[in-house]
């Protein structure tokens, strides 16, 4: 198998790395980053938690926490991380909020309890959204937990909510395609608080 | 089996007999809350939407237009509500924080599902509502379709006894519920028992609206006599309570002695597990002084920071700064000579707006300095700098430390 980066809906490869418990969204998109577009906001993700990450975190990468990750905001964070490349979100507890923000936003986001203690930052990690698998191919660990519903797995397979709308007639057809650009349509959708 | 508060709503409103935890149900939503913030960039106006009667879309968080990006999403607004036909638009000038402006017009109703894009949407479970925050693009596909999708958390029961003692006030229920059980995390919060009906309605709007801050899913009061005499006050009858099964199944009942507890104060960071009674609070010199928010802007709040302001003077170094949570709230405040007592004590009052409470616009802290609010979070960088410190308490806590340039307890007014 390779070690490159690899995203296909359901199934994500990539280079983690790991944050604590705790993480609201002021530290993911702060009141002032709402004030700008998208590409400038995505440079303020954990600008306090971990300065300088935005310029280190590379296309594929996943992004570990640990309890209670998203606590805060409807802010479209997931957006700003599909921005910076992040292909999926590993956390051992979501906050609800922030968790269907990610599968509207198309961002595979998995619940692995001890995530934390699994991954080091740098590990490659393997996640199967289907199946509930996810492996650490660094230290060779895999477990498994229970699949989200089917009716999740869609949205997220589908690359979010907007463009399945877009399929049903609710958008200009011709924007199904688009609308699977996060940046376009993290755009489209306006910004929440 | 028996079923809790919203167990109940999710099984009607998706059509079944019942439901129980761990189940996903699609539901209908009764009513759907668009905010400023989701017109301010590219919005895509969209070809169809599900029932314009259900839609209410409120001017709240950066109005009037502190930015050019702001400013650009209101004509989105406007020409969004025109060709919809969509009555219940709040514009500036009839303007609140979207909760409030939820609540004066009984929008969000007893056994109803409510859905707004901001994350304090929970406000509605003060009325026995089904509301929750959702994000911007999952609220435009509601918007579209009428419909969602849920997955049925486990629920924890608070049951509330005995009345608070003068001076304490939801704030401080809440604070130490935060304090005593911390986070909530994908499980919802149920307020009843027989406390409840000494609670003012006020107290409930800002507990439920907290249970944004123990990230739980939904958090749902009881339907009782204070809650049918204040829809039928605004002429809404046509509606069905959730009520609790006896038998219900909860993941844990914990009992709040109203009548033993004190004001609170929660500390820089976070709410949850991270308070003191104000007795046992760090007397911090403070730089702001906050009133405001969905939670705490309430036309009840400004009543009690003027009681508490009217006289007196805030201390010197520092700013008292007072959002009304709508123009509604604001006019009534006006009328009752609230904002005077304020303005007199040397407080800032504002345009009603979600402002200063999410570090937008109209009260930021900067590097170094001390902010004691009475709004919704006291997170890192909530309010403006990350080198801030956010203390949060009480409305008459937050005034009473104004004057005294302090954390004080306002029970002994300013003499600590």
């Amino acid at each position: 198998m390779s070690n490159a980066p690899q995203a296909d809906g359901l199934q994500v490869t990539g280079r983690v790395w790991v944050f604590g418990d705790g993480l609201t969204t002021d530290d993911m998109y702060p009141p002032d980053a709402m004030k700008l577009d998208i590409p400038e906001a995505a440079k303020q993700v954990f600008y306090n938690v971990r300065p300088g990450w935005t310029d280190q975190v590379g296309r594929g990468d996943i992004v570990v926490a640990g309890r209670n990750f998203g606590l805060g905001s409807s802010r479209p964070v997931a957006a700003l991380l599909n921005q910076l490349g992040v292909a999926a979100l590993i956390a051992e507890e979501f906050n609800s909020l922030f968790f269907r923000n990610a599968v509207n936003a198309g961002l595979p986001a998995m619940t692995v309890p001890d995530a934390t203690s699994i991954f080091s930052d740098g590990d490659l990690a393997a996640i199967d959204l289907a199946t509930g698998t996810w492996t650490n191919r660094t230290t060779q660990a895999t477990g498994k937990v229970p699949p989200l519903p089917g009716l999740v797995l869609e949205i997220i397979a589908g690359g979010g909510i907007l463009p399945r709308l877009a399929q049903q007639g609710y958008l200009p057809t011709d924007l199904v395609d688009i609308l699977r650009s996060p940046a376009v349509a993290a755009a489209g959708q306006g910004s929440g608080a | 089996m028996g079923m809790t508060m919203m167990e109940r709503i999710l099984a009607r409103r998706a059509g079944l007999a019942s439901v129980a935890v761990g189940d996903t149900v699609t539901v209908d939503v009764d009513m759907t809350v668009l905010i400023d913030l989701q017109f301010s960039t590219m919005w895509l106006q969209p070809l169809r939407i599900a029932d314009p009667d259900k839609v209410a879309i409120v001017m709240d968080h950066a109005v009037p237009a502190p930015t050019i990006k702001d400013a650009a999403g209101g004509p989105h607004a406007r020409r969004f509500a025109a060709e919809f036909g969509i009555s219940r638009f709040y514009d500036v000038g009839r303007h609140g924080i979207c909760h409030q402006v939820v609540a004066e017009n009984g929008l969000a109703r007893p056994g109803e599902i409510l859905a707004c894009t901001d994350s304090h949407t929970c406000a509605g479970g003060a009325y026995n509502t089904a509301a929750r925050g959702l994000g911007p693009a999952e609220v435009y596909s509601i918007l579209c379709t009428g419909r969602t999708w849920f997955q049925v958390s486990p629920t924890i029961r608070y049951e509330l006894l005995g009345e608070m003692p003068a001076g304490v006030s939801g704030k401080d229920v809440f604070l130490h519920v935060a304090n005593e059980f911390g986070d909530a995390t994908n499980l919802n919060l149920e307020y009843g028992g027989p406390g409840l009906a000494s609670m003012p309605l006020h107290d409930r709007r800002t507990i439920a609206t907290q249970g944004a801050e123990l990230s739980a899913d939904f958090s749902t009061f009881a339907h009782d006599d204070v809650l049918a005499a204040h829809f039928e006050a605004l002429g809404v009858t046509d509606y069905q309570p959730s009520h609790a099964d006896s038998d219900a199944t909860y993941a844990d009942v914990r009992e709040i002695d109203l009548s033993t507890l004190v004001p609170y104060v929660a500390r820089p960071g976070t709410v949850s597990r991270n308070g003191l009674p104000v007795t046992e609070i760090e007397p911090r010199k403070i730089d702001q002084a906050f009133i405001g928010s969905c939670a705490n802007g309430q036309l009840d709040d400004l009543r009690i920071a003027a009681g508490v302001l009217r006289g007196k003077q805030v201390a010197a170094g520092v700013r008292l700064i007072v959002t009304p949570a709508s123009q509604q709230v604001y006019r009534d405040a006006l009328r009752l000579g609230y904002l005077q007592d304020i303005a007199d004590a040397g407080g800032v009052v504002t345009n009603a707006t979600c402002g200063a409470c999410f570090g937008y616009h109209m009260g930021l802290v900067g590097p170094g300095e001390v902010c004691l609010t009475s709004s919704t979070r006291n997170f890192t960088g909530r309010m403006g700098s990350p080198e801030a410190e956010i203390y949060m308490a009480s409305p008459a806590t937050v005034a009473a430390s104004a004057i005294a340039g302090r954390i004080v307890d306002a029970r002994e007014g300013t003499a600590r």
